[in-house]
């Protein structure tokens, strides 16, 4: 039982993708202008590395070894493809704004790592709930990001207007800097200041 | 004086090691270093002595930048006051055409005092709110760290307001240097540290973040409502031919444009100041120089057809924009800067290149200095890096022959 919450909870902090292992930031800068989309990504690259790595999991010891990354490539790109369908059939717009982001799961190391780092030595069960533990530790990042800038960059939350604007008559003035990539880098910056700050064994040692 | 020693004094206990107020220590000593010499003297063996230390070169920067303050204060009143007798305005609503009023000085641009003190009452509400927003952030910073308050932040505080346009949103000053102090220089471990120019990096922040109110053709006059644009917007419309002002008077720097920056004379100045006592490195300004003149010589060599900024000789590149003052105040600044004395002709020549080739080639933005400053610093350290290593090769060499 114990282990079943470490395999979920650990990668929210102590072990967090993108704030210790510094795996997907592309990601996390490409989608998080809208907090919308982050949502929909969030939700997309769990599942994926959930049920990537079951799947790679049950196959793990069926896999010659020299091709194993291959055979890892295989099944994510099934599954990115079938969550890539999945999202222009039910949240179209959307999916039409992330353009090829979803594509760009194939890529994203979170799902490799995890694949190849966990899954080939776990068992299936608890493989899936590592994938979904670090689809969570994603989210939460990019959550995190994507408040702060569709919050700056435009005054809203999933697109209802907090802020108003001046440029519609509000008293707020859009920060253009939050709607582009960079921004991303500086909040992804802050989050790993704050967790290194609260969980110093985290912080690398100087050289 | 005495009494200021005095009062000093009998607060130390309050601040030293055991202290109630030990943890407020930094603020104590730069109170009482502003004032006095540091009482601290080096013990023990012998070491290299050197009168200037960290509050001297700045001090001395601060001293090299007062022919732009005077300057940027002069122009910009002198703008304002052309923009409205063209306008045939004779009092400007607001509490600046109050003072103007109160001191009897009328809105006049061939009266030198009535431009002077016009633009210092836009001048000093940036200089203040850069200080003051910038200083909070510099004292917190250096208490928590228990770190010393230098004046490193006095010439950063003195180099952002000049840089910006007269008409900026004073919260939107704070806002920029407060990232300029903490994402450029804090976080990388203060004074001393930071591998982007404070003051640029502010820029920066409100280049992108407020594009409106930063570039384009109605900042740059604090008048509203009264549009034109700089030299550089003009010349990236329509060629050398667009361009209003004469040479002369871009070289004087009674130009619109950023505060502090029009005037190539007083750059040239602090220039004169800065390489007689040997704070502002001259290869890093030479080589920058060097590299923007034939850079754009070549590209008049090489021509277009359909963009005028090619044609643009050197000789205005030289005293339009921010050039001369990016190069005098920015690029030396001893801790972004490039380290080794080779390195410095490799990024004095890398800027200068960068230079021109945003503002001829890159549609996008009229003037780079900035960016291609920004850009440099951070190829400095790549640049040493070469540097050394080709040194140590060299010498490896020499012991085995």
């Amino acid at each position: 039982m114990s282990k079943i919450k470490e395999v979920l909870f650990k990668p929210l902090f102590d072990n967090n993708p993108i704030a210790l292992q510094i795996l997907g930031i592309c990601s996390a800068l490409a989608v998080t202008t809208k907090l919308e989309s982050v949502v929909v990504m969030a939700m997309a690259v769990t599942l994926v590395t959930a049920f990537s790595n079951f799947f790679v999991s049950l196959l793990r010891n069926h896999i010659p070894s020299s091709i194993r990354i291959i055979v890892q490539m295989i099944v994510i790109a099934s599954l990115v493809i079938v969550t890539d369908q999945l999202l222009k059939a039910f949240v179209y717009d959307v999916a039409k704004s992330m353009s090829v982001y979803v594509g760009l799961i194939i890529t994203n190391c979170i799902v490799m790592g995890r694949a190849e780092g966990y899954a080939m030595k776990n068992g299936p069960v608890l493989s899936f709930l590592d994938g979904i533990g670090n689809g969570l530790g994603y989210s939460l990042v990019l959550i995190f990001v994507g408040i702060f800038r569709e919050l700056i960059g435009s005054g809203k939350l999933f697109g209802i207007s907090i802020l108003p604007l001046t440029s519609e008559g509000g008293w707020y003035q859009a920060n253009g800097m939050a709607l582009l990539s960079p921004s991303a880098f500086f909040l992804i910056g802050f989050f790993i200041w704050g967790i290194r700050t609260w969980k110093k064994d985290q912080v690398e040692k100087g050289n | 004086m005495k009494f200021l020693r005095n009062i000093l004094d009998a607060q130390h206990h309050h601040f030293a090691k055991g202290g109630k107020l030990e943890k407020l220590y930094p603020i104590y000593e730069m109170v009482d270093t502003f004032i006095y010499t540091p009482s601290d003297v080096t013990k023990g063996s012998v070491h290299v002595r050197d009168g200037l230390d960290l509050k001297r070169l700045m001090v001395t920067v601060a001293m090299a930048l007062v022919p732009c303050i005077l300057m940027a204060c002069f122009n910009t009143g002198y703008q304002a006051n052309k923009a409205l007798a063209a306008m045939g305005a004779t009092s400007v609503e607001g509490w600046r055409g109050a003072v103007m009023a109160m001191l009897g000085l009328a809105l006049d641009p061939t009266n030198l005092v009535s431009n002077f003190v016009h633009g210092f009452l836009y001048f000093f509400p940036v200089f203040l709110v850069t200080n003051l927003a910038g200083g909070f952030w510099e004292v917190i910073f250096s208490t928590v760290r228990g770190h010393e308050i230098n004046e490193g932040f006095l010439v950063t505080g003195l180099l952002f307001p000049l840089t910006l346009p007269p008409s900026i949103p004073l919260w939107q000053v704070a806002i920029g240097i407060s990232f300029g102090v903490v994402i450029g220089k804090e976080i990388f471990g203060g004074t001393g540290k930071n591998f982007l120019n404070p003051a640029l990096t502010a820029r920066a922040f409100l280049f992108f973040a407020y594009p409106a109110q930063i570039s384009g053709d109605a900042v740059w006059t604090a008048v509203d409502g009264f549009t034109g644009a700089t030299a550089l917007g003009q010349a990236a419309l329509g060629g050398v031919q667009a361009i209003s002002v004469s040479w002369w008077d871009s070289f004087i720097g009674l130009i619109p444009g950023s505060m502090g920056e029009t005037s190539a004379l007083a750059c040239l100045l602090g220039a004169a100041l800065l390489i007689y006592t040997g704070i502002g490195s001259w290869r890093i300004m030479l080589s920058m120089t060097v590299s923007l003149i034939v850079f754009s010589k070549l590209l008049n060599i090489i021509g277009s057809t359909t963009n005028p900024m090619f044609a643009m000789g050197p000789e205005w590149h030289l005293v339009i924009g921010g050039f001369a003052f990016g190069t005098v105040f920015m690029a030396t600044d001893p801790v972004s800067a490039s380290m080794t004395q080779l390195g410095h002709w490799f990024y004095g020549a890398l800027i200068g290149f960068m230079v021109v080739l945003v503002r001829v080639i890159n549609p996008a933005f009229p003037e780079g200095t900035m960016l291609a400053i920004l850009f440099g610093n951070v190829f400095a350290p790549l640049i040493d890096y070469f540097v050394v290593n080709a040194n140590i090769k060299r010498r490896a060499k020499r012991a085995q022959a």
